[in-house]
This record gives structure tokens, sequence and C-alpha cells, in this order.
């Protein structure tokens, strides 16, 4: 049994040039963070309720009979409700309609109105779930969660500039940014629906990346008292190699947990898990090739400014 | 020196029969829960509205429709009582909180301050009365609301407003409501298990505002429809959406009098609601009839009116019926509104989130589902990495982990939630990373040639710093999104932070333990997670 444990396969001492490709890197997060931020904007975010106001319900026909979508279509459209979508869900008796209230009328009557019709149109259907958000919350509760990403994101770095130095602070915050967009980006492309529960798995997203990038700096500023005289780009080098297993280990089970979550745990939870899975995926990425490339063109206080600190010399190895 | 200590295998033990003790009532039927011996806990896990079905519904008192409502009876007040003293007015101007009146002969302004004096009202608990009268330089004359009135008028009509809603909901049968004020003008209601939101939210929707007022039969209704309404009366229409009424704006008796209010039948047997006024209302309600035999009033309420029944007699009893288009089920609804109270404001329902029971219960399978399989698949996984020893004692804490999440969110009852469930199933996660950074620095410090005992305790040493700022950024993410959060943001959050404090307790700990047993009964001459040292 040479094979197990798995960990002795693990080669013992990696020695990746992660920094040569920062480069490389530096190039594709750009490229890629743009494209979600263009993303978010055009096509756009597609905003729950919880963020847009307006009501999402969940019908079913007794004893697994069809339910006639377009008829469901057709009942709710001449309500003059503007845009309602109707879509079926996982068997043809069910499906979810959605529709905005228009402002300035009750919440409560149109709901009444839109189920009068849909019963009128395909007969008896129960609803097994019922969300009327109004604009004036849907509002408040955007707001509140934009403001928790832009908190979460100063505190981890003043944490981070309070544990270490600013320029790791940078390296971290560039990190968590990276991760962010990126992960909105995922959601703008898979046209995930942004709700409160998005929220919840970006801010997840940001502990665990954080959570990566801890480790990795701290075996960082470790190496950097431990080795005095070694290039900067070595030193981060050598830590991201000394880390690498054990951000390998962890990255793999929760990405693994996270797709049976995605497989098993039913509709509710799919977006929510991909999102995470996806942002756990990036934040490992990020935490080998935004944070620490950042520290490296900032340089750190170390006695003196190590020459190579320069980002002209990027790319170049520097050793034989 | 990584020893067996004493104490650690203490807190060790306690945790887990704490936590044993706490977790157990979540795998009992209700009836065994109930049959625990009295020193045990038998809180189950506190599962959400969207696990366990049931009705939230946020509500907005509209407080400025309540001031605006309350400045018009003052201006009504004001308008009856001078022209009932004889002293003609030329304009009577709204103003925020009050009315100030222009009088037709400025001379007589102190005696309409007189006037104006005896509708202060009786001072209230504080010692001040609600109303101000004041007499202005140029001879106009006011009444307002004095500062304090207007100042608190919006938190009473709060707290009067949870009051009513909760005895409405009494009255609807349904378990266990939990009515929570939420910020300055907002009421949180949450209804577990509720099987009909619309009845819900119709019995809350629902100012339930009962007035007697007279029917103006001076004026034209022809004329009030063309737009010339007469400034002491105003235009309604009847329940049936369409007849409309020309009433008096002065409210002869309001549903405040009421002391019962019954479901009762009318002459033809139909149903009708029975009422009875207390004792002020009863004397209102015989004077106001006494004098207007022969004339119509009307019942109104939420500003539509129900019947304008003609005044046969004088009413002296405090006691009568309202006919109206009632069905048993609506007159019985109705009943259980007034006798619950009016609501001091409009309530607006700003959000409403409904889930079935069966779709609840579809949640909470799927959610174990996912749990089972992805422990399952950590624990395989951390064996298959790390072998029985090392592995296996991963699983240990992993277990304990499980469990004191369990017996922490079932002692503090804080909210599961669905996406609460993948906090959990993350956490699971996570909290072998405490145990994966440990062995890593163990591997290293063996291969840099230390002894087996010597790798022990660095990595573990080495180690904690990291494990300490890793958690510490977790939960400082998890601390704003429950500051922050709203609803299911905030159940999420918080068993995070919980699961991050039990993580790190369990996988640290037994490793702790379970590592320095090990070494004491077997030692070690190698690692088996390390390659021998060469």
């Amino acid at each position: 049994m040479t094979w197990w444990p798995l960990i002795k396969v693990l080669p013992q001492k990696t020695n990746f040039r992660f920094v040569k490709y920062a480069r490389i890197a530096a190039v594709l997060s750009i490229v890629l963070c743009t494209a979600s931020i263009i993303g978010c904007f055009y096509p756009g975010l597609n905003m729950g309720i919880d963020f847009r106001g307006g009501a999402v319900m969940e019908l079913t026909k007794p004893d697994s009979e069809t339910l006639d979508l377009a008829a469901v279509r057709e009942s709710v459209a001449h309500l003059g409700l503007g845009d309602v979508g109707v879509q079926g869900i996982d068997d043809a008796s069910s499906a979810v309609v959605r529709f905005q209230v228009p402002d300035g009328q009750e919440q409560s009557a149109v709901v009444a109105r839109v189920q009068g019709a849909i019963n009128e149109a395909v007969g008896p259907v129960t609803y097994s779930g019922v969300s009327v958000v109004g604009s004036k919350v849907s509002g408040e509760l955007f707001t509140s969660g934009v403001l928790a990403l832009g908190v979460a994101i100063a505190l981890m770095f003043a944490y981070i500039w309070f544990r270490f130095e600013p320029q790791f602070g940078f390296g971290a915050v560039a990190g968590l940014l990276h991760d962010v967009v990126l992960t909105f980006g995922l959601i703008v492309l898979f046209k995930l629906e942004f709700s409160l529960n998005m929220v919840a798995a970006i801010l997840t997203v940001i502990g665990y990346s954080m959570n990566d990038t801890v480790v990795v700096f701290d075996r960082l500023r470790e190496n950097l008292r431990k080795y005095k005289t070694m290039p900067l780009r070595e030193v981060i080098d050598l830590s991201l190699n000394e880390t690498l297993s054990r951000t390998i280990i962890t990255g793999v089970t929760a990405v693994m947990v996270l797709a049976a979550l995605a497989f098993f745990g039913g509709e509710a939870l799919f977006g929510f898990s991909i999102a995470l899975m996806f942002g756990i995926i990036v934040g490992t990425y990020s935490s080998i090739y935004v944070g620490a490339p950042i520290i490296l063109l900032w340089g750190v206080k170390r006695g003196e400014i190590a020459e190579d600190a320069k980002p002209v010399k990027l790319g170049m190895a520097s050793r034989p | 020196m990584i020893q067996l200590s004493r104490w650690k295998v203490i807190v060790l033990i306690i945790a887990l029969v704490f936590g044993v003790l706490l977790a157990l009532p979540n795998v009992l039927t209700p009836a065994q829960r109930a049959s625990l011996p009295g020193f045990m806990p038998k809180n189950a896990l506190n599962l959400g509205l969207d696990l366990q079905g049931g009705s939230y519904l946020l509500l907005e008192v509209d407080v400025d429709a309540m001031r605006t409502k309350r400045v018009d009876n003052l201006i009504e007040d004001v308008r009856v009582s001078l022209r009932e003293a004889g002293i003609a007015t030329n304009q009577i101007a709204r103003e925020p909180g009050g009315a100030v009146v222009t009088l037709a002969d400025p001379t007589r302004s102190e005696a309409a301050y007189q006037e104006l004096r005896k509708l202060v009202g009786a001072p209230g608990a504080n010692g001040a009365a609600e109303r101000a009268a004041s007499r202005l330089s140029d001879g106009r004359v006011r009444l307002a609301f004095t500062q304090a009135t207007l100042d608190t008028m919006g938190a009473t009509a709060v707290d009067q407003s949870i009051e009513v809603v909760r005895r409405r909901i009494d009255s609807l049968g349904t378990r266990e409501p939990s009515i929570t004020r939420q910020g300055a003008e907002r009421i949180v209601v949450q209804a577990p298990g509720e099987s009909d939101p619309a009845a819900l939210e119709r019995v809350i929707g629902q100012t339930a505002q009962l007035t007697f007022q007279m029917v103006d039969t001076e004026n034209s209704i022809q004329d009030a429809l063309a737009g010339r309404v007469p400034p002491d009366a105003q235009l309604l229409i009847g329940d049936d959406g369409q007849t409309p009424y020309l009433v008096k704006k002065r409210v002869l008796v309001s549903g405040e009098n009421l002391t019962k209010a019954e479901v009762s039948a009318d002459q033809s047997g139909r149903p009708a609601i029975g009422f009875r006024f207390d004792g002020q209302g009863a004397r209102r309600f015989g004077e106001a009839t006494a004098a207007n035999i022969g004339k119509p009033f009307a019942i109104i309420l939420d500003g539509k009116v129900i019947s304008a029944p003609t005044i046969n007699s004088a009413i002296l009893g405090g006691s009568g019926i309202i006919e109206g288009n009632f069905t048993i089920a609506s007159a019985s609804e109705l009943v259980n509104l007034l006798n619950g109270g009016a609501l001091p404001a409009p309530l607006k329902v700003e959000e409403r989130r409904t889930v079935t029971a069966e779709l609840g219960a579809d949640a909470v399978q799927n959610g174990k589902l996912s749990t089972i399989i992805g422990f399952i698949i950590i624990v395989v996984f951390m064996l298959l990495a790390y072998g029985f020893l090392f592995g296996g004692i991963s699983v240990i804490g992993l277990v304990l982990n499980g469990i004191l999440i369990i017996a922490a969110m079932s002692l503090t009852q804080a909210t599961l939630t669905l996406p609460g469930i993948a906090g959990l199933i993350l956490t699971f996660a996570v909290a072998v990373d405490a145990n994966v950074l440990i062995y890593e620095r163990i591997r290293d410090e063996a291969r840099a040639g230390r002894s087996v005992v010597a790798s022990l305790d660095a990595g573990f040493n080495k180690a904690m710093g990291t494990i300490i700022d890793a958690n510490l950024t977790s939960l400082v993410a998890a601390t704003i999104m429950f500051i922050f959060g709203a609803g299911p943001v905030r159940g999420f959050a918080w068993t995070l932070s919980i699961g991050i404090f039990t993580s790190v307790f369990s996988s640290v700990l037994v490793a702790q333990v379970l590592l320095a047993y090990w070494l004491k009964t077997a030692r070690p001459k190698t690692l088996p997670i390390a390659e021998s040292v060469r």
C-alpha cells in the first residue's frame, strides 16, 4: 500500500514557479474582471424579487395533472401587469409565475387577482410558495446587501492591515474584490437569480477567500523573517509551495461537498451552491495569483527594499 | 510538550456530554420529548418558516395617514364647536398638526379662544393635554396637537397596532405566532404553519374602524358628485362599491366605544352584527338618535358605508344591530375584528413570504440528504488522504463538531433556514481545514528531521496562529452578515458563527488529546503521514 494515505503521493516539496506566470495570470484576471463588470450592466444581473420587488408564486396542479403553461401565461397577460414570467418546473404539473406589482396598487389585491385569473384559466391549483416584496422594502434590502459587502471588505482590509502590513492588506483586498467581481460575473453568465441568499453566498466566498489568503500570508510573513536575504519573489514562491498541499486539500473538500449540495439540495439551493463552489475555486486561485503578486509589486519592508520588488522584472527566472 | 493534559480531557468530556444532552431532543419524537425528566433540555432545532412552512409578513404602519386623519377630526371639532357657539368663521386653514381659524369678526377672538380651550382634552398620563389652543396676534385663533403628542403619535400607533394584530391573530387560532416590532414603523408577523395566508392578510389588512355618522340630507348628492361637496360632509361609497352616500364628517360614535360585538340575525333571519356600547357610547348614541328621528344615519367601516338605516326611535339601551350584505363567515370575521379593536392607523403589507408545509418538508429532506452525503464525502476523503489514524482523528472531531453545532443551535433557539443548512455543510468542509493545517505543519517539521514528539509539538504550536487568524476573518464576515442581513441571511450568519467556534474547538482539541494518547500508548518511531526520515 504505497499509495495510501494519499498525502504521501502528493509531492512533499513542490517547486512550482508561481510568480513566473503572474503576468499571464494578471492579464487573465483583468480580462475576466472587466468582462464581469461589463456583464453586471449589460446584460445585467438577474435580480430576484428581494431586490427588484414584485411577486413570485409557485403553483401545482393537484393529482399530477398537466398544467397548461400557455393558458396560465394567457390568463395573467391581460391583467396589465407588464412583463409576466411563467416557467415550468421539474414535473409538468408545476410552474413558477413572476410578475411586478404596479406602483400604487395593493399587493394583496394584485396577488388575489392573479390567482383568480389563473384558477379561472386552468382550474383549481394549489399555491405552495408565495412571496411578495414591496418596492420600498426591496430598495432597502438592496442597499443593506451592498452595504454588507462593502463593510465586509473594508473590515477585512482593516484586520489584515492590523495583523500584517498595509501592502498585505492591499493584496488581500485586491484578491477579495477579484473574487467578488468574478462571482458576480458567474451569476450573470449563468443567469442565476441575484437574491438575498446570493448575498449570503458572496459573503461566504469573502470569508473563505480571506481564510485562504491569510494562510498564505501567514507563511509568507514567517518566511520573510526566516530568510532575510532571499529575493522577495523566491520567498513568495516558497511560501506558496509550502502551503500548496493544504490549499488543495481544503479546496477540494469544500468543492466536493458543495457539489453534493448543488446536486441533492434541490431547486432552492442550486444557484446558491454553484455560486459558492465557483467562488471557492476563484478564491483559491486569487490567494495564489492576486494577493501575493500585489505584495511583490508593492515590495515589503525587510530592512531595505529589495531590488527585484519592481514589476519590470516579473516573469524572469531569478535563479537557474 | 504534547502531553495528555487532564483538563483538556475533562473539557472534551464535558463538551461531549452537554452536546449530546442538548442535541438529543432532535432525534426524539415530540411525545418522547415531553416525557423527558425535568432537568433535561427539551428544545429541538428551531426551523425557519422556509423549512416548516408558514407565513412571514412585514407590515408598515401608515403613520402619515393616521396623522392626517387625526388633524381632520380636529378641524371638524373646531368647525362644529364654533358653529354651535354662534361664532362665524371666514376660513379654517389646515397647518401641520392643527388648524388656524380666521374669524369673520376679529373682535370675537377671545370668545373663540375660550371655545377652543374646551377642546383641549383632559391632561394625559404625562400631565399635559393632547392639544393646545392659542390666540395669534392678528386676531386669528389656533388649535393644534402639542409637539409631544405629535412626537409620540407614531410610536403609540405602532404599539397599539401590535396589540391589535396580536388579538386578531389569536382569534384565528394560529399556533405560536410571533409579532415583533422592526425599526420605527414596522411590524413583523411570523405565523408558522398557517394554512391560509390570505385569511391572515385579510384580518391584518383591515383597519376595522367603525363609525356612526349622519347622512347629509340637506345637500343634494348630485351636486356632491359633480364636485361640490359641502365642507362639513364627505362623499363615500357603499360596500357594494357603487352606491354613493353623502355623509356628515362629524363622528357620532365610533368603534372605540364598542364593548362587544357578536353574530346575530335580522328580522328576516339573515346574518347581522349585534353590538353593545359602553356608557359614553350609549349616551352619545342615545342623544344623536333622539335628535334625528326620521333621518338616516350611516354605519361606516373603513370608509365604506355598510348600511344607512333610518332612525325610527331613539336608541337608548346602547345596543343594536348592523344589517348588511353579510354571510355567516364574513359576519364572524368582522365580529372578530371589531372585538379585537380597530387599528389606529392603516397597515400596509410591504413584504409577504408564504411557504406551505409540504414545500418546507421537501426542503428539510433535501437539506438532510445533502448534509449526510457531504459528511460522507468528507469522511471518505480524510481517511483516504491521511490514513486511519490521522484521518480518523479528524472524523471524530467532525462528529463532535456536528453534535456541538446542533446543540448550540438548539440551546440558543436560533432559527435554522435553508441557506443555514448550506452554511452548516460548508462549515464541515472548512472544519477539516484546521486539521489539515496542523497535519501539514507536522509533516513539515518531520521533514526537517525532528523527532515524532517534536514534530507534533511544533506542528500544533505553529498552526494555531494561522488557524486563529484564518477563522477570525471568517467570523468578521459572519458578524457583518448578522448585523446587516435581513431574515434568511441572518440565520445563515448565526449558523456560520456557531460553526466557526465549534469547528476550531473540536478539531484542535480532539486532535491534541487523541494524538497525545497515541503517543503515550503506541510510542511511535515514525509518523504515518510523513515519509520515513531518511
